[in-house]
């Protein structure tokens, strides 16, 4: 510690240790053009992906570029509410500012079609139940709590069907199919 | 020291942008992309420069990436600084003689935010920011100061406002209101969003990629002290250094292009680095009716490489500012002839 | 094949203690408390110093925007040049090369780095968590997106179910030979750690890093000055690299831009045998797993061997001949801007001979590590006893 010289008159004062200073920020984000089709559509129980210019990939959700390249896509298509669960983490940490009941399930689901994954939760499934591979399904909000947000769909649930086996699940999926490709 | 020239740029700038940071950027590093016949590959390193706390958002840049393609890996820094340091750090890589292109990009969207709150928190967390003086108030204290002792004058602010075009008149300018007294709206900035990217590349290379390159044949950069009480706010050392450093004088300068978001920062520059207080010609862009945190600085060093290539200049200056009340300042000299 | 550029050397470093809450300082007072150390162990004043260039993760760890604006003057930066580097996890690391190469261009002689955070004034957890606007909240912080990459890991090589406890549990072993380390358990047992709650299963709460405030800093001086001093660690290589974090058919248990960045760093460094050649290891290892994960990438083993190398004992300071985080680790200290700085500082403090208790015995050649965002920004260097060969 630095020694401070402090004037007598300030002699047997405690000094400060800390100070709280609360901070108070307001953003108005805009989601961009890809995110606002997305969303509205979303708002319609519709899950968009965005398409690659360049190979045709399918990225979902769709943020209207293609990371690889660098390249703008404007292209939307429709994807199904089905897919399976590339990776996850049953997790015992509280997310700020959710209530969530403790464990839960936070997985990269892979929907039928996408070539990337996204974040979401799985649940009516226990824990020990989860695997890489394991089929899932969108379950939606009430038709009158949907709206123009990313969180219509609560979680996905096991689906039933046969698993994706793990070299074709999640990131390895891509792969797979261009070595299927390649091989056809 | 290795020549390094500026040889593409494309920016873009709107008040209220409904693009993304990666949609907005995307066009903007493609076309820097096209117009050097580069991709990504072939870039030797990429730099870019924005601020988490404008953005609203931790690691708000990791998002941005993707704009640049970083697939397959790049070698890639970045500054939490306006992108004229990202551009500093990609000569001073230039120098250790590894690269002979960059690409160096620099964004950001003041709308979403409240500015003035946001620029409040870059002040001394115990002392200062605590009060949530804003940028306005901070700059009013200033150009009080430097009334008071007689450094500038009212007529000074209103000439320098119509210069740059916040008014059209020294009448129009005295009918405004105060807006954080003695400073008006005229001779305070208008936030913009916006973006620059562009390519840079080193002597052998530069000439292959565009016909006039824009040598930087100075660059230097300094800081001030920060606390207030500490600080004397009629001078800007460290924009002084930094000329001096970059060699401002050891030529004619045809064109200016001043990061100075108020008034009373255009005219302290000026006397600071000996610049003529009504230059004959004109910025091409003006912060002060476009300011685009994070990258106006960037922006000035494009626009004054675009004046090279326009042959509206043979040398120009651009400088580049952060912290409050010029506290950091970055200046660098572009020549088109070969020297 | 070299850096590029001139010689470059560190000959001063300086640490704080890092702890979950350096109540006792204030934002210059951390920062200075580890400059003025690495200018003390240089032999400098503030005045020797050419530039400076700090480094830290987001400013919403301490609700300042960008602090170096005020710490100006607290780190002596008053008329002289200032860079402020951020890249996320990577940033330590980067903000060293980043000071190194202002050396090796020639462009100045001698240079302060410092990394830091100060986590405690802002609340970590949250600003780890921000809710990203249009998007669902999903992640509990770090661990949770870490954890599903390091499944996949496990998956793929089978690897026994205690391998990442017993990283963890080295790493605090050696923690206790570091003065300044976070985490001192000196009653911990092996045990202790597999029975620790899952977080994020399969990472336990002993598996993962603390939040640490903290600071580290370096003067990187030219060869001329270098030459001068006493046991400079000579930069023999460094390198960056950085790829998007989802990407259609991404490799993320090993991502290519870390195994290119090594690759780019031996080859600088003319090591064709990182296994023999490098003499102590400190890499980011923040989940424990990540360490036989890093080794596989880095080249020290053949991808899906490093397990064995973990099992085996040899990244232990006792007895193994690849020693790694003798300084116990992001697994025992992290504030998150300075962690990187901390690898790559006590690599070159390993190659001086200065790393104290946790010295590895005649160690010549040390790697510092890091890395940052969705394991996608690396920074790496080599740093050697003795100057590189020409």
């Amino acid at each position: 510690m630095t020694d401070v010289n402090v004037p007598s008159s300030l002699d047997g004062v405690e000094p400060v240790q800390s100070v709280r200073t609360p901070i108070r920020m307001e953003y108005t984000f805009t989601p961009g053009v890809a995110a606002q089709t997305y969303l509205r559509e979303f708002g319609n129980k519709k899950i968009l992906g965005n398409v690659s210019p360049i190979d045709g990939a399918i990225l979902v959700p769709p943020r209207g570029a293609d990371p690889r390249h660098g390249a703008l896509c404007e292209e939307f298509v429709e994807m199904p509410h089905t897919g399976h669960i590339g990776s996850y983490c049953v997790t015992n940490v509280p997310i700020p500012g959710r209530d969530l009941d403790l464990p839960y399930i936070s997985a990269w689901i892979f929907l039928d079609g996408a070539d990337v994954g996204f974040l979401n939760l799985v649940a009516e499934c226990p824990p020990e139940e989860c695997r890489i591979g394991m089929r899932v399904e969108a379950v939606w909000k009430p038709d009158e709590e949907i709206g123009m947000t990313a969180e219509n769909i609560l979680y996905w649930k096991p689906s039933g069907g046969p698993d994706i086996p793990f070299a074709e699940a999640g990131v390895r999926g891509w792969h797979a199919r261009k070595q299927g490709e390649t091989n056809a | 020291m290795r020549k390094v020239a500026i040889v593409a740029a494309a920016s873009r700038q709107e008040e209220k942008m409904l693009d993304t940071e990666v949609e907005m950027m995307i066009p903007l590093i493609s076309e820097v992309k096209a117009k050097t016949g580069l991709d990504q590959t072939e870039i030797g390193f990429t730099c870019s420069g924005s601020s988490d706390f404008l953005a609203g958002q931790a690691f708000s840049f990791v998002m941005t990436l993707d704009a640049v393609g970083p697939v397959p890996p790049i070698s890639e820094s970045h500054v939490e600084m306006d992108g004229a340091w990202a551009l500093y750090e990609t000569w001073v890589k230039f120098q250790m003689g590894i690269i002979d292109t960059a690409l160096v990009y620099s964004y950001g969207k003041p709308s979403p935010g409240s500015l003035q709150d946001v620029l409040s928190t870059q002040l001394d967390p115990y002392y200062v920011a605590p009060l949530w003086p804003d940028a306005h108030a901070v700059a009013g204290l200033q150009a009080r100061t430097l009334l008071e002792q007689g450094i500038i004058n009212v007529d000074q602010l209103a000439d320098c406002a119509v210069r740059a075009g916040t008014v059209e008149s020294r009448e129009e300018y005295f009918s405004q209101p105060m807006l954080s007294d003695p400073l008006r709206k005229a001779d305070c900035p208008t936030y913009a969003d916006g973006g620059v990217a562009m390519i840079l590349a080193a002597e052998g290379k530069a000439e292959e990629l565009c016909e006039k390159p824009a040598w930087i044949t100075g660059i230097d950069h300094r800081i001030d002290v920060h606390h207030f009480g500490v600080r004397d706010f009629t001078t800007v050392p460290s924009a002084r250094i930094a000329a001096e450093k970059a060699g401002v004088h050891d030529g004619p300068i045809d064109i200016a292009e001043l990061h100075a978001a108020y008034t009373t920062h255009d005219l302290l520059l000026r006397k600071e680095m000996g610049l003529p207080e009504t230059p004959n010609h004109s910025q091409r862009s003006y912060p002060i009716k476009a300011d685009t945190l994070m990258a106006s600085g960037l922006l000035r060093i494009a626009e004054a490489a675009r004046a090279i290539w326009e042959g509206d200049a043979n040398r120009a200056l651009a400088h580049a500012t952060a912290g409050p009340l010029l506290q950091q300042n970055l200046i660098c000299v572009l020549s088109g002839e070969d020297t | 094949m070299g850096t590029g550029g001139e010689l470059a050397a560190v000959v001063g470093v300086g640490m704080t203690k890092f702890s979950a809450t350096r109540g006792d300082v204030s934002m210059p007072g951390l920062v200075r408390e580890a400059a003025q150390r690495a200018l003390e162990d240089a032999g400098m004043q503030w005045d020797d110093i050419d530039a400076v260039v700090m480094g830290k993760a987001p400013d919403f760890f301490e609700g300042v925007m960008m602090p170096e604006i005020f710490l100006s003057e607290a780190l002596g930066c008053v008329g002289k040049p200032m860079l402020r580097v951020h890249t996320a996890g990577s940033v330590g690391g980067s903000t060293a090369l980043v000071a190194a190469s202002l050396v090796h261009s020639g462009v100045h002689e001698r240079v302060l780095t410092v990394a830091w955070e100060k986590q405690s004034e802002s609340n970590a957890m949250w600003a780890l968590s921000l809710k990203q606007p249009f998007q669902v909240s999903i992640n509990a912080g770090a661990g949770g997106y870490f954890s599903p990459i390091i499944r996949q890991y496990m998956e793929v090589t089978q690897a026994p179910e205690l391998i990442g406890c017993m990283v963890a549990f080295k790493d605090r072993q050696h923690a206790l030979l570091n003065p300044y380390a976070h985490l001192h358990q000196p009653d911990l047992t092996f045990d202790q750690v597999v029975e620790s709650p899952m977080l994020w299963e399969p990472i336990r709460y002993s598996e993962t890093c603390p939040s640490s405030d903290g600071a580290a800093a370096m003067v990187i001086v030219n060869e001329a000055e270098a030459d001068k001093a006493e046991n400079p660690a000579w930069i023999h290589a460094g390198a960056m690299r950085s790829e998007a974090n989802n990407f259609p058919g991404r490799d993320e248990v090993n991502p290519l831009a870390s195994r290119e960045c090594a690759a780019d760093l031996w080859k600088q460094a003319g090591i064709t045998n990182p296994r023999e050649e490098i003499d102590v290891v400190e890499m980011y290892v923040p989940f424990s797993w990540y360490e036989p994960m890093w080794l596989e990438s880095l080249g020290f083993c053949e991808r899906g061997d490093g397990w064995k190398l973990v099992e085996s004992g040899v990244t232990h300071i006792e007895g193994g001949d690849l020693p790694v985080n003798c300084s116990g680790g992001v697994l025992s200290s992290n504030p998150i801007g300075a962690s990187g700085m901390i690898r790559f500082a006590e690599a070159a403090l390993q190659v001086r001979g200065m790393a104290g208790d946790h010295q590895v015995t005649g160690a010549k050649k040390a790697m510092g590590h890091a890395y940052g965002g969705g394991a996608q920004y690396f920074a790496m260097w080599v740093v050697g006893q003795d100057k590189p060969a020409a």
